[in-house]
């Protein structure tokens, strides 16, 4: 670990706009009356132009931001987690991904470590709201080296995302040195250890790290991953780290229901300790018109589908067959 | 430019065109269609800069349906003005096809955005607005929403947004059939008085005749001569209008007609006998 200076993931995110915003004349910062805690005031002093203050009106900024994207911006929609996520869901899921507009969703806020404001300003759901979204990109950074190494990944890639920062400061986990190395969508293995896997994501990177230093003097030794990218998650790290040490411990500053905790429980409980589980339904994408039928069949939802899977999934050597 | 005669004849195909579709699906939102099918016609063939030929091109004006549910008289402009061929409207809402229960800017040409969701439509088409103010483009921004559509609160917002950017490159056009699922808008919820809704959140607002194409004209040559504020058009229309049986009723919302209806339908939009029996014979 770096040194012990601790900067909030959301310092990260205005320095990156600042910086960002010299590089790119294209695009613009939208914000709903919370600069300066969402720290998109620095941009707005430098490029005054192309900052846009819509007021207390999250609902209005994201489906904005979707017109101006499509207009030919990038744009980067900030507010706090639980009113960018919370009040604008349906702007998000409808308006700016199921369009694929090129709109970074930025939100400032997230999880318990608001503190003081309480319940009603910590958002526990937004990660579970957003990796729901087809084609949607979920990160979740854990210092500042890695928010301003994904945030330049996401704002290079075309189409939607989602970016969670939070409001207090946290130690640095990577080097400057290291930021060329954090790829978006790839788990970062910030230790070995083959005793059992401590995944984590956000500030409870940090504290995944003092857990295995503590276990270590214990003599368990614990591999741990950084898993700053919620979606696409990095299901390969997942799988071996799964395989290779036998038990797994998720952490994350998030409902256990719908975050990190049950994307990694998808991928083990799909595929370990063999393809165990199928899951009808839904497979992360958007519908279309038609009729009922015609779709259920075409979204692989009938009878025959469940049937099929069941008979996969038998056809599969289970260990209690070789018994 | 068309003749206010000749625009009237349009419409009248577009509205056999959308009910073509309506009646092939067996499902969709014919009421609405009709209310709006006058303001599109009227702004794709004689006010609007656009080129069918090149959907894209980048100084075009841009018309966002924010009341995405009345996409059949949309398609029926759309395939009108010559973006694709009438008939692909018996596609409508079936598997596979361009033309999706509500619009999809990525399959269908001419669509500029993917609605369906009220009121978004509308605030998004306040952001391509701004986004042509800040890159000095020329394009207006045209954004039609139902009077019902009125109740969901992102318009207020996107109308305070609107005024505090003075987009007098933003014109929209509430068709304001007082009709909405569940009954009469001004008793589900009432909107009345719009204009002066508007005008108190600093839009110049504009009355007309929804289905009378010179009204429609004047108030589109008016909104384009205001400068300093983003302008409203309220035109006064009748949902179904043009078929006596839909007319003002609200149950014809969302539903197809029979086959029966269908032919009476189509009687009342002046189809031949010839035409009947062509639409009749195949669709189904």
């Amino acid at each position: 670990m770096a040194d012990a200076k601790k900067i909030a993931t959301r310092e990260a995110y205005g320095q990156f706009l600042v910086e960002y915003g010299a590089e790119r004349e294209d695009l613009i910062v939208m914000n709903a009356d919370l600069s300066g805690s969402n720290k998109t005031d620095g941009f707005e002093k430098a490029y005054p132009e192309r900052f846009i203050e819509v007021g207390i009106a999250e609902q209005d900024m994201l489906a904005e931001a979707a017109g101006i994207a499509h207009s030919g911006h990038v744009v980067a929609a900030s507010s706090f987690a639980m009113f960018a996520v919370g009040r604008g869901y349906e702007m998000i899921r409808n308006t700016i991904a199921h369009t694929n507009a090129n709109v970074k969703v930025c939100a400032t806020h997230g999880g318990l470590t608001v503190g003081e404001d309480g319940a009603t300003h910590q958002p526990f759901e937004d990660i579970a709201l957003m990796r729901g979204i087809p084609g949607m990109t979920v990160i979740n950074p854990a210092d500042a080296v890695s928010s301003k190494a994904l945030l330049r990944q996401i704002f290079e890639m075309d189409g939607p995302a989602y970016a969670r920062f939070g409001r207090s400061g946290v130690p640095a986990i990577y080097d400057e040195s290291e930021a060329d190395l954090i790829e978006l969508g790839k788990g970062f293995t910030l230790r070995g250890g083959n005793d059992a896997t401590i995944i984590a994501t956000g500030i409870m990177v940090s504290k995944a790290l003092e857990a295995a230093d503590i276990l270590k003097q214990e003599k368990i030794n614990c591999r741990v991953i950084d898993i700053h990218t919620i979606k696409p998650i990095d299901s390969d790290l997942i799988k071996k780290a799964a395989y290779e040490t036998d038990y797994i411990v998720t952490a994350e500053e998030h409902s256990v229901i719908g975050g990190l905790g049950s994307a990694v429980a998808e991928i083990c409980a799909k595929r370990m300790p063999y393809d165990c589980i199928a899951m009808i339904g839904i497979q992360d994408t958007f519908g279309e018109s038609g009729k009922p039928d015609e779709l259920l069949e075409k979204y692989e939802m009938t009878t025959q589908d469940i049937v099929n899977a069941v008979k996969r999934l038998r056809s599969i050597d289970a260990p209690s067959a070789k018994r | 430019m068309k003749t206010v005669n000749e625009l009237n004849e349009i419409a009248r195909k577009v509205r056999v065109d959308a009910l073509r579709g309506i009646h092939a699906a067996n499902s969709g939102h014919p009421g609405g269609s009709f209310s709006v099918t006058d303001i599109l016609v009227a702004l794709y063939f004689n006010v609007m800069n656009i080129d069918p030929e090149n959907p894209k091109m980048d100084e075009r004006d841009k018309l966002i349906l924010s009341k995405g549910h009345a996409c059949p008289a949309l398609y029926g402009t759309l395939a009108e003005r010559g973006y694709f061929d009438p008939e692909e409207l018996l596609t409508f809402r079936k598997l596979g096809s361009r033309l999706q229960g509500h619009p999809n800017m990525e399959l269908c040409p001419g669509v500029e955005m993917s609605t369906g969701s009220l009121g978004q439509g509308f605030s998004v088409a306040v952001g391509m607005a701004i986004a042509n103010k800040i890159d000095k483009k020329p394009g207006y921004v045209y954004a039609i929403t139902g009077d019902g559509e009125l109740q969901e609160g992102i318009i207020w917002e996107a109308a305070m947004s609107a005024a505090k950017w003075k987009l007098d490159n933003f014109i929209a056009v509430v068709d304001s059939n007082n009709l909405q699922i569940d009954g009469w808008v001004s008793d589900v919820m009432p909107v009345m008085p719009i204009d002066k809704k508007f005008e108190a959140f600093g839009w110049k607002a504009i009355n007309a005749d929804g289905h009378d194409m010179q009204s429609l004209l004047d108030a589109f040559e008016e909104a384009k001569n205001t400068k300093g504020q983003p302008i409203v058009i309220i035109a006064a229309t009748h949902k179904g209008h043009g078929v006596s049986f839909m007319e003002d009723v609200a149950g014809w919302h969302g539903k197809a007609p029979n086959d029966e209806q269908f032919v009476q339908a189509l009687k009342e939009l002046g189809c031949t006998d010839e035409e009947i029996e062509k639409y009749t014979g195949g669709d189904r």
